[in-house]
C-alpha cells in the first residue's frame, strides 16, 4: 500500500494527496493505493502537480492500515508524518485530530 | 569586530534584492525546481523533512548583542521560537516559509548578517577558535585571517562550483579548538623564531564517509602570502579534484590519491606564479582588518578574586559552573565564560528566542557585546570581568543555560538528525537526550572527566563523531535504527580517527552501552587523572569490546 507525499512549494509544510484530489496537512486524508494501477496514478498526479509548482520533494511512500489509520513503514515518514520526537509540541502530531478538522486543511 | 563597510553594504542588499526576485519568479511559476535549487542552497536555504530550512552563516563564530537580538528576532517572527547552533558555528531555523525568507535575508542584512556560501559546493563559512582574542594560550587572534578568508572566498568566481564544498578553520593557539585536522584547509597561526606571525599550513582533512586527517604541507607560510597560497591549493584541487563521483570529490580525496609530497608540489608549481603578485597582503591591510579585532579596553578590576572566592564559599553550584565553565583570560581579571547549551535532557544547539535575547542583554552589560559560537554547539563570552561572574551566573541560571557540563559527558555534540533532516538515517537528539538523562549528575560526570561524545545521524559526519572521544554513528539496518559506536577519536591538536568498536546497538540499547563503556573506563584508568582518551590510547579497544560483547561471544 502506498500514500502520496510531498512538501508544499510555498512554506515547505509536509503534504499528503488526499481521495478529494486535494493536498493535505496531515496523512489521514491520503489515499491509499492498494494496486499497481493505482501507484502508477498517484504517481502521476504527483508529477503534475510539481509541473504545476504546488509541491515539491514528491513522493510515493508505503504505508500500513493499523486500527484504520494510515501508518507509513519507514521512521522517516512516520517522523515526517508527525513532528520532531523530541518536540512533541510542534508539527502535526500538536494539531486537534483529524475528526474535529475536516477536510478544511486541503490547499 | 568586522563593520560591513559600504561595499559589503550594498552586496548584501543586491543579494537580498535578488534572491526576492528568484523567489518570486519560483512562486508564480516562471522558474522550475530544478532551476531554483540552485539558487536557494546558494542563499542556505535547504528543503528538510517538515519544512525549509535556513542556515545563517556566523563569520568565524562572532556575533554582537544586536545580531544576536535579530537572530532572536527571527526565531520569533518567522520560526517557532527557537533556532538551533552548529558544529559550524552556524545557527539554523527548522520552519521558515519560502515566501518569508527574503523578509528574513533583509532583516538579517539589516545587522550585518546574510546566508549566503552555507551551502553548495563553495568555500563555507571559515571557523575559528571560539576563544579568540581572550584565549591565554593563543599568539594573536585567527579572527582577522578567517575574515580576509571570508571577503576573498565570497562568490569568488573561480572557486563557486567546486568539485564539493570546501572548509577552512583557523586557530591562533597551539592547543586546536578549531579542529583544524578535519578541515579542508586548517591554519595554525604561530611566529616564527623571528617573531614573524605565518602559519602552518594543513590540507585534506575531512569527516563524512571517508574520514581522513589532514597533512600538514607547510610549516611556516608567511602571512602575507595567505591568499596566494590558499588559492594555488584551491586551484589544484579546483583542476584535479573528481567530479565524477561525488563521494571521492573532496579534497582530502585528492590529496590522498596523489599523495601528499606530490599534491605539495603541485601547491608549490602553482604557487609560484601566484607568490609576490596581486593576492599578497598589504601589510597596511593586514593591520586595518586586525583594527576591527582589537580586543575591548579592559579595565583593571582586581577585585573580581575577592567577589569570586567570596561566592563560591557562598554557593556550591556558582563553585561547580566556574570550575567547569570558566576559562583563563589573557587579562587576570577576567575569563571566557561557556554558556552551556547543553541542559541535562536538552537539544544540544538549541536556544528559544528569550533565551537568545537574555544572552544578547548579558554580552551587552558584562562581556562588551561580544558573543561567540563554538562548533562545540555551546555560546561562549569572551570577556566578562571575574568581579561580575556571578551575576552572569544568576542570569544564566534563570534562563536555564548554566548547567555546568562543559567538556564533559553530557556536553554532546549532535546533528539534527531523522528529527529533521532530509539525509538522516537515525536520529540523533533523542540519543543525546537520553545519554545525557543517564549521567545527568554532576558529580559522576566530573569523577569521568573531560569525555567528548559526539552523535551523527548519518555518515555525512555533522555530529562530528569520528573524532568524538565517544562517536555514535545512526544508521538504517532492516528499516530501524541502529548505532555505530567508535572510540578513540579527538579532533584536537592531537587528532585521531576512532575505530568501530563492534556491531551496533539498537536505540534501547545505546545509552546501556555508552554506560558500560564508562564503566570500563573508570575501571582501568590508572587514576583519576587519566583522561578517558588517553586510557583508551593505553588500553586499546580490547577492555571495551570484552565489556560489549563478551557475553554474546559466550553464547555463541
Ligand atoms: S550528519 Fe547526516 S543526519 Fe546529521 S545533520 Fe548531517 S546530513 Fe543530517
Amino acid at each position: 500500500m502506498k500514500v502520496l507525499t510531498a512538501n508544499r512549494l510555498i512554506d515547505g509544510e509536509a503534504v499528503w494527496f488526499g481521495s478529494d484530489q486535494r493536498w493535505h496537512e496531515t496523512i489521514d486524508y491520503a489515499e491509499v493505493a492498494r494496486d499497481k494501477a493505482a501507484d502508477e496514478r498517484l504517481e502521476r498526479l504527483g508529477k503534475e502537480a510539481f509541473a504545476r509548482n504546488e509541491v515539491v520533494d514528491v513522493d510515493l511512500i508505503d504505508v500500513e492500515l493499523l486500527g484504520g489509520e494510515i501508518r507509513p513503514l519507514r521512521l522517516r515518514e512516520r517522523i515526517r508524518a508527525a513532528g520532531p520526537t523530541n518536540r512533541t509540541d510542534l508539527g502535526k502530531q500538536a494539531r486537534p485530530r483529524p475528526a474535529d478538522e475536516g477536510f478544511a486543511a486541503g490547499i | 569586530m568586522y563593520r560591513y563597510d559600504e561595499f559589503d553594504h550594498s552586496f548584501v542588499q543586491a543579494r537580498v534584492a535578488q534572491f526576492r526576485d528568484q523567489v518570486d519568479r519560483r512562486l508564480a511559476g516562471e522558474i522550475t525546481e530544478d532551476q531554483f535549487r540552485p539558487l536557494r542552497l546558494m542563499n542556505g536555504v535547504y528543503l528538510q523533512l517538515h519544512a525549509y530550512m535556513l542556515r545563517v552563516a556566523v563569520p568565524y563564530g562572532t556575533l554582537s548583542s544586536k545580531q544576536m537580538r535579530m537572530l532572536a528576532h527571527i526565531a520569533r517572527t518567522y520560526d517557532k521560537g527557537y533556532g538551533h547552533f552548529t558544529t559550524r558555528q552556524n545557527i539554523q531555523y527548522n520552519w521558515p516559509a519560502l515566501s518569508d525568507i527574503p523578509a528574513i535575508l533583509a532583516d538579517l542584512a539589516s545587522v550585518e548578517m546574510h546566508a549566503i556560501q552555507t551551502s553548495g559546493n563553495c568555500i563555507r563559512n571559515v571557523t575559528a577558535d571560539h576563544f579568540a582574542g581572550a584565549a591565554a594560550d593563543e599568539v594573536a587572534d585567527p579572527r582577522p585571517y578567517a575574515e580576509i578568508l571570508r571577503q576573498w572566498s565570497s562568490v569568488h568566481p573561480e572557486f563557486s562550483y567546486l568539485p564539493r564544498k570546501f572548509k577552512i578553520a583557523v586557530t591562533g593557539a597551539e592547543r586546536d579548538r578549531a579542529a583544524i585536522q578535519t578541515h579542508d584547509i586548517g591554519l595554525h597561526l604561530k611566529k616564527n623564531e623571528n617573531g614573524e606571525l605565518g602559519f602552518a599550513v594543513w590540507v585534506g582533512g575531512g569527516q563524512g564517509r571517508t574520514p581522513i586527517l589532514a597533512k600538514k604541507i607547510r610549516d611556516f607560510l608567511p602571512e602575507e602570502h595567505l591568499l596566494s597560497y590558499a588559492t594555488a591549493i584551491v586551484r589544484v584541487y579546483n583542476l584535479h579534484g573528481r567530479r565524477d563521483n561525488k563521494y571521492k570529490a573532496r579534497i582530502k580525496i585528492l590529496v590522498h590519491e596523489t599523495g601528499t609530497e606530490e599534491f605539495a608540489r603541485q601547491v608549490e608549481a602553482e604557487w609560484a606564479a601566484l607568490k609576490d603578485g596581486a593576492l599578497t597582503l598589504p601589510e597596511a591591510d593586514i593591520r586595518a582588518i586586525e583594527s576591527y579585532f582589537v580586543p575591548p579596553a579592559l579595565a583593571a578590576r582586581p577585585e573580581g578574586d575577592a567577589a569570586v572566592k567570596l561566592a563560591r564559599l557562598d554557593s556550591r553550584s556558582f563553585g561547580e559552573w566556574l570550575d567547569q565553565n570558566v576559562v583563563t583570560h589573557k587579562h587576570p581579571d577576567y575569563a571566557a565564560v561557556t554558556i552551556s547549551l547543553k541542559g541535562i535532557g536538552e537539544v544540544p544547539g538549541d536556544a528559544t528566542d528569550s533565551q537568545m535575547d537574555a544572552v544578547a542583554d548579558l554580552a551587552e552589560r558584562y562581556a562588551f557585546d561580544e558573543i561567540r559560537v563554538s562548533h562545540e554547539q555551546n555560546l561562549i563570552l569572551p570577556h566578562v570581568a571575574r568581579a561580575d561572574l556571578k551575576a552572569v551566573y544568576d542570569r544564566l541560571v534563570e534562563i536555564g543555560f548554566a548547567t555546568a557540563n562543559s567538556n564533559l559527558i553530557t556536553d554532546i555534540i549532535a546533528c539534527p538528525g531523522l528529527d529533521y533532516c532530509a539525509l538522516a538515517n537515525a536520529r540523533s537528539i533523542s540519543v543525546a537526550q537520553d545519554i545525557s538523562r543517564r549521567f545527568a549528575s554532576l558529580d559522576r560526570q566530573k569523577d569521568i572527566g573531560e569525555l567528548k561524545l559526539k552523535i551523527s545521524g548519518c555518515i555525512n559526519a555533522c555530529g562530528h563523531h569520528h573524532v568524538g572521544h565517544i562517536g555514535i554513528l545512526g544508521v538504517e539496518k532492516k528499516g530501524a535504527e541502529l548505532y555505530q559506536v567508535t572510540l578513540g577519536g579527538s579532533g584536537d591538536e592531537n587528532a585521531s580517527i576512532g575505530e568501530i568498536i563492534g556491531r551496533g546497538f539498537g536505540p534501547d540499547e545505546i545509552t546501556d552501552a555508552i554506560e558500560k563503556i564508562v564503566d570500563t573506563y573508570l575501571a582501568h584508568r590508572s587514576g583519576p587523572s587519566e583522561k578517558f582518551l588517553d586510557a583508551y590510547r593505553r588500553l586499546g579497544p580490547a577492555p571495551f569490546k570484552e565489556a560489549l560483547y563478551a557475553s554474546e561471544a559466550k553464547a555463541a
